[in-house]
This record gives C-alpha cells, structure tokens and sequence, in this order.
C-alpha cells in the first residue's frame, strides 16, 4: 500500500522525483480517511509552489481537507480528469489520481523514505 | 469516555468492513465500500441499513388516542389501524423536539417511532402529559430495526421471508413473525425509495439482517450513505433541519399542520421568522452545515443545516435557514470555508427518480 519509490510529507502527499520534476498526489491514507471525493481543486499550470504551502483542497462526502505541496517549483501539468472524476483519487491514488507534475526548483527537503512513512501512519493510528 | 452502545449488528459490521463511528452514542457503520458506491446501490438495487439506535415507545390504554393527539401534530383521529404517519412533537414555544411516526396497532395501542438521540427526552416529556391510566413503555432497547430500502427492495423482502409483500401500500403497515418472534413490516424509509422498514426483537436482529444480506443482490450501507439519499429527496434529519430554534412551518412542513384538536405548540405556529430553504448548487463543490447564505446581493440571511454532492444528480443540494423577507428570493450565495458558491432556490425533492410510492400490486 505504500509504494517505495517516492517520498512522502507528513501532512500525507507524495511526490515521485525523476529528472527534475516531480509528480505529486495525495495518499492511500489520506484518500482512505477522507472516503470518496467529490471535488477537487488544483493549481493552474504555471503556477509556484513552495514546499509546505497550499497548493489546493479536496472534499469528500463527509469532509474537506487542504493540499500541501510536497516541493518548490513550478506546476507543468495538472490531471484533468480529476475535474469530472475525484474518484479516481480513491480508486488509484499513485497511479490515476496524480494530480499535478512539477518542474522543480531544487530538492525537495525533509521528505520521508516509505519506511518512515509507514511509521508515520503507525504512530497516527494509536 | 463512556462505553459507545452496541446494536445486535455492530459486531458483524466491524467483521464486514464497515468503518465504525460515533454516533449519538453508538457504535455505528459510517460505510462500508464507499458511500457513493453505496449511494447509487440503494437507488438501482436495495440495501439494508442498521437502526436499531432509533427509539420505540408503545402506548396503551383507554383514552391513548385523545392523550397522544394533543401532544403530537399527527392527526390521529384519521389514522387507521394498520396505518402509519409522520409528524412532529413540539414544545410550548412550537420548536421541534422530534420528528417521529406514529404506528396505529390498532384500538387503544400505538407505537411510536422517534430519533435515537432524541429517546429519554422524548419519553419523560410524553410520560409527563399524559393523564393516568395510561401505560406508555419504553421498548428501545429490545426492539431492532432493520431499513430495507431501493426499487428491489420487495423482490428482496420476498425472498428472504418466503411470503408475498407487493400488497402493502406506502405508510402502511403489518405485524408479521419472523423466526417464531413478533416482527412489523412497515412500508416507509428515509431513502425515497420503496422499502421497508422492519421491527422485531433485539435476539433476532442478525438472523434476519443475514437473510436479507445473503440475497445476491442486496448490500449492507452505512449512515453516510443514508445521509446522502436522505438529503436528496430533502428529507429533514433532526438536529440538523430541524430544532428547537425551529417550527414545523419554518422547515416546510405547514401542510401536516391542519389539525383542528389542540396541540402543544400549535398557538406559536403563525410567527414564521426563517424558512428551510432547498438550495442547488452548479458544480461538485459542497455547501456544508453553519455555512452562512447571503443574498445575490451580499446581504447575510441566512445558515446552511445541510449540504452535499447529490451523487445522483452530479451537483450538490443543501437546505438552508433564511430570514423570511429573503426566503422567496431565487437566488443566493453560500459562503463556503474556501469559496463563494453561487446558489439558487429549488424544489423538493431535489431528486425526482425516487419508487417509494411505485404501485406494487
């Protein structure tokens, strides 16, 4: 369920680094807390993110919730199915329910490895 | 932290899936597979849900009848036996203590149905007006109710009883037996769709819910799911819609009130300050309860009590509080957590595909 080859913050996003970009998304457990989502608001390409700050917010049936972007950079690409189709979010949350790809400006830091992540979620269920 | 109350259910919800909340107390399932998946399975197929936290009280005795009809809006004179209606208690001031229905079993005995969170309340202000000589019991706790709901919500009844039920008519019902046990079938449901809803004793309650679930076409569904259909048709949830702050005539229910015989609160049901308006909202974004609405104007008028992304209609539906003098304006702006979200009055039911009253016979 927590695939090793990203990074993942704490507030529960993942980013997968290749190249100087990076894709990121929310979680498993983030979707699995939230339940089915029925709204999702993104950035625009072009826009600037900096690693920790707001980058959008998804809804669920039951409840709301911020995005942070995991990197600094700037937003290159935004999966637009998701306008339509949030549930793809729940369905396939590292695959299909990307959400947008950054052009990085610089490493991201203090990202955790998979392990530390699962750790992570550990702690946060007791 | 108190214990939550377990329904004879709760531990085979747990051992099914279901993500467990709070709820009023008791330990419920919020969902199962997802509450949209959900959804849209009570609206093509049937699916059961778990009530056994809602309260029965039974009254009996000579003079019940004219004992209960000044305490509820129900109009009871013309409630046959066999025969079930919705309606309110209010208090002096006409605010809503509780939606409840009330069962005609028939002569001087009635069952009545109210809200779980609502159950001591209710019955020490119901114990408190009636005259003596009268025995009202509270059969809460040993008495399950199981929701059978969606269009082949009759081909599932039948299947799992072995009898015939196409005969019963919306808001009515019959005492039946199920496993050697008194059981009433009732012909009504918070879904908009036909369904049933099953009362019978605590012991039994998962014989009969694993009946049901081993149809291949029946599915077990959660609160939310219930919230979510429940919402579509506009149906109130107390707590929510409705409240002491609130008459029936505010939250749109001035058409029950016709009773000529006395009841508390009826003096105070002329003075309409607010009305429950239904609002649709353009998008999946949702309005949420405490949202404040304003008019197109910017003017504060009023409070969302309930919002949602209608699964069914792909766009979401609230009902919300607005001062009177603003309550026939068409349109609104709700002020969302993060947005500003373009709202305009519609008609109830929001969703209009509902079979609760579909002929059956």
């Amino acid at each position: 369920m927590i695939p090793d080859d990203l990074l993942y913050a704490r507030t529960h996003e993942w980013a997968r680094v290749e190249d100087g970009e990076a894709v990121i998304g929310i979680t498993h457990f983030a979707q699995e807390q939230l339940g089915d989502l029925t709204y999702v608001e993104l950035p625009e390409v072009g826009q600037k993110l900096a690693q920790g700050e707001e980058m959008g917010s998804v809804e669920s049936v039951k409840a709301a919730s911020e995005i942070y972007s995991p990197v600094t950079g700037e937003v290159i690409a935004v999966n637009e199915e998701l306008a339509d189709n949030p549930g793809l979010i729940n369905e396939d949350p590292y695959g299909e329910g990307w959400m947008v790809r950054v052009r990085l400006a610089g490493d991201p830091e203090d990202l955790l490895e998979a392990p530390d992540y699962e750790r992570l979620l550990e702690e946060e269920s007791h | 932290m108190s214990a939550l109350k377990e329904t004879p259910l709760s531990g085979w919800h747990a051992a099914h899936g279901a993500k467990m909340v709070d709820f009023a107390g008791w330990s419920m399932p919020v969902q199962y597979e997802g509450i949209i998946k959900e959804h849209e399975h009570t609206r093509k197929e049937a699916a059961i849900f778990d009530i056994c936290h809602m309260g029965e009280f039974l009254l009996s005795g000579k003079g019940a009848l004219a004992a209960l009809d000044g305490i509820v809006t129900h109009n009871l004179a013309t409630l046959g036996a066999g025969k079930c209606r919705y309606g309110f208690m209010l208090n002096e001031q006409g605010g809503v203590l509780d939606d409840l229905i009330v069962y005609c079993l028939g002569g001087d005995d009635y069952m009545l149905v109210v809200n779980g969170a609502c159950e001591e309340s209710d019955f020490a202000w119901i114990a408190s007006r009636l005259p003596g000589g009268l025995s009202l019991r509270n059969v809460s706790a040993e008495t399950a109710k199981i929701d059978l709901q969606g269009p082949r919500s009759l081909e599932a009844l039948e299947k799992a009883l072995g009898a015939k039920w196409g005969h019963l008519k919306y808001f009515n019902f019959e005492r039946s037996s199920f496993d050697g046990a008194p059981m009433i079938v009732s012909r009504t449901g918070y879904t908009g769709e036909l369904g049933y809803e099953l009362y019978l004793p605590w012991g039994k309650a998962q014989a009969l819910w694993e009946r049901l679930a081993a149809v291949d076409f029946v599915k077990p569904v959660g609160l939310g799911a219930r919230d979510t259909l429940r919402l579509e048709l506009g149906y109130p949830l107390y707590g929510q819609d409705l409240d002491t702050a609130h008459t029936p005539v505010e939250a749109g229910y001035g058409f029950l009130m016709g009773k000529e015989t006395p009841f508390v609160g009826k003096d105070a049901l002329a003075d309409v300050r607010e009305k429950l308006v239904p609002l649709e909202i353009d998008g999946r974004r949702s309005a949420r309860h405490g949202d404040i609405v304003l008019t197109a104007g910017g003017r504060e008028c009023g409070v969302v009590t309930s919002g949602v992304f209608s699964p069914s209609l792909g766009h979401s539906v609230a009902l919300a509080y607005v001062k009177a003098e603003f309550a026939e304006r068409e349109t609104f702006v709700v002020k969302g957590q993060r947005a500003e979200l373009p709202a305009r009055r519609s008609e109830l039911p929001f969703y209009k595909g509902g079979t609760a009253r579909a002929k059956t016979a």
